[in-house]
């Protein structure tokens, strides 16, 4: 009995350590070891007719005319799973596992930048944590 | 999993690691309440204005005033007798309009996140370098490095700018109304840079990612830089992106030249020596 789980066990392990690698492709992926996110177009400019109504309230928020540096923002991947990539932590954020994506990438963009302000603005950032510890002055 | 055990890397000390960065699980819910600012940011109301006399002033105190105004609920600032003083309006992450009545040295603007900045005058070396979100204005002419690393927001000058504009940006936008000079968009790796004028020689040079549009005559192009064809949705961007620039010039949209990256230096450790050659 106790092998049969040691070997179901090991197959488990096998398969998840594939699945972390599902993706790895190119030769620079394969030397670092790790999925290269920006496996999208970096230049794809916005579709303004897609905005969502959470982003033109944001605009008019910040007195903005347009999505200013949210331009820049595009899903991309993290282990395979579609994340959106945080600047302020260097790090990606991957999208609950519930959501549902579009198959446009410009609206899966609109997404992506939704899901980002809410995460920069949440008071559960790592950065609200990192400059209660190490803030220097006022 | 891959590992760098093989690569020229462990020769010159490096030690196997599987460069897989750091999980960290923050629990977040996309649902939580609407909230447009950064945590401790400071509510200010655009409707709120005073000014700031920076005649005797030095630039710590003008931005220690600026943080204490915000902090106070102003959302419109007025710098009046800037004189040139270097650094003035930096380091500012918050909503604001922020007014220079003037023109301002070196590093005027750098690493803000946020604000929309008019400034009256011309700027030094470096202006808005590193920003990272809002809009800078710039009525008159600016200096060398003009938005150097930028990673967001849009950084206008109406005037022309020095050499090396947009020097390493990561994102964002800069435009500009008149020419712009050597090494433009230089070791560029994101973001887009619209030239009304004339630019001068290397444009692009180096240019890993992002895309530079130019209305006039360009001198030369840099090492793997390369001309691309302007699509529907770049003209449709760029006829918008101008009006949000407030730049009042006749622009002839199918002559503007769209520069990207050849993508050659991208994989240059795999070049063939005659290759490298054609690459720089």
């Amino acid at each position: 009995m106790v092998k049969k789980k040691n070997k179901k066990s090991i197959k488990k392990k096998a398969k998840s350590s594939n699945k972390k690698d599902h993706g790895i492709k190119t030769a620079r992926e394969k030397m670092i070891g790790q999925h290269i996110g920006y496996r999208y177009d970096v230049n794809l400019l916005p579709d303004y007719n897609r905005l969502t109504p959470f982003l033109k309230k944001y605009i008019e928020h910040m007195g903005w005319d347009d999505l200013n540096w949210l331009e820049d923002v595009h899903m991309g991947y993290e282990n395979g799973k579609p994340a959106v990539f945080d600047r302020n932590i260097n790090g990606w954020v991957t999208t609950p596992p519930k959501l549902k994506l579009p198959k446009d990438q410009q609206d899966r963009d609109m997404i992506a930048r939704e899901l980002l302000i809410k995460f920069q603005m949440s008071s559960k950032h790592p950065l609200v944590v990192l400059k209660k510890a190490y803030k220097k002055f006022n | 999993m891959a590992s760098i055990k093989k690569h020229k890397s462990t020769e010159m000390g490096l030690h196997d690691e599987v460069l897989t960065g750091r999980t960290q699980q923050v629990f977040f819910n996309p649902e939580e309440g609407e909230n447009f600012f950064y945590h401790d940011a400071h509510k200010v109301d655009f409707n709120k204005r005073t000014e700031i006399d920076a005649n005797n002033l030095e630039c710590i105190d003008i931005n220690r005033k600026i943080n204490e105004l915000m902090a106070k609920g102003y959302g419109t600032i007025v710098i009046k007798n800037p004189g040139s003083k270097h650094s003035i309006g930096v380091g500012i992450l918050n909503k604001l309009n922020l007014i220079i009545e003037g023109s301002l040295g070196y590093f005027g603007i750098g690493s803000v996140d946020g604000p929309v900045v008019r400034i009256s005058g011309r700027v030094g070396w470096s202006c808005a370098e590193n920003m990272m979100a809002g809009k800078v204005v710039v009525e008159k002419n600016a200096g060398s490095c003009f938005g150097a690393a930028i990673r967001g927001g849009d950084l206008i000058c109406k005037g022309s700018v020095g050499a090396r504009s947009g020097i390493d940006m990561k994102g964002g936008t800069i435009i500009v109304g008149g020419d712009a000079g050597a090494f433009t968009g230089f070791m560029m790796q994101r973001g887009r840079i619209v030239i009304l004028g004339d630019v001068g020689p290397n444009l692009g040079d180096s240019l890993y990612d992002g895309t530079i549009f130019v209305g006039g005559s360009i001198k030369s192009l840099g090492a793997d830089a390369v001309e691309a064809e302007l699509t529907d949705l770049d003209i449709a961007w760029l006829k918008r992106k101008i009006k949000v620039s407030e730049i009042d010039k006749k622009i002839d949209y199918k002559k503007i030249t769209k520069i990207v990256s050849g993508k050659k230096l991208w994989n240059y450790d795999n070049l063939e020596p005659t290759e490298r050659k054609g690459a720089i």
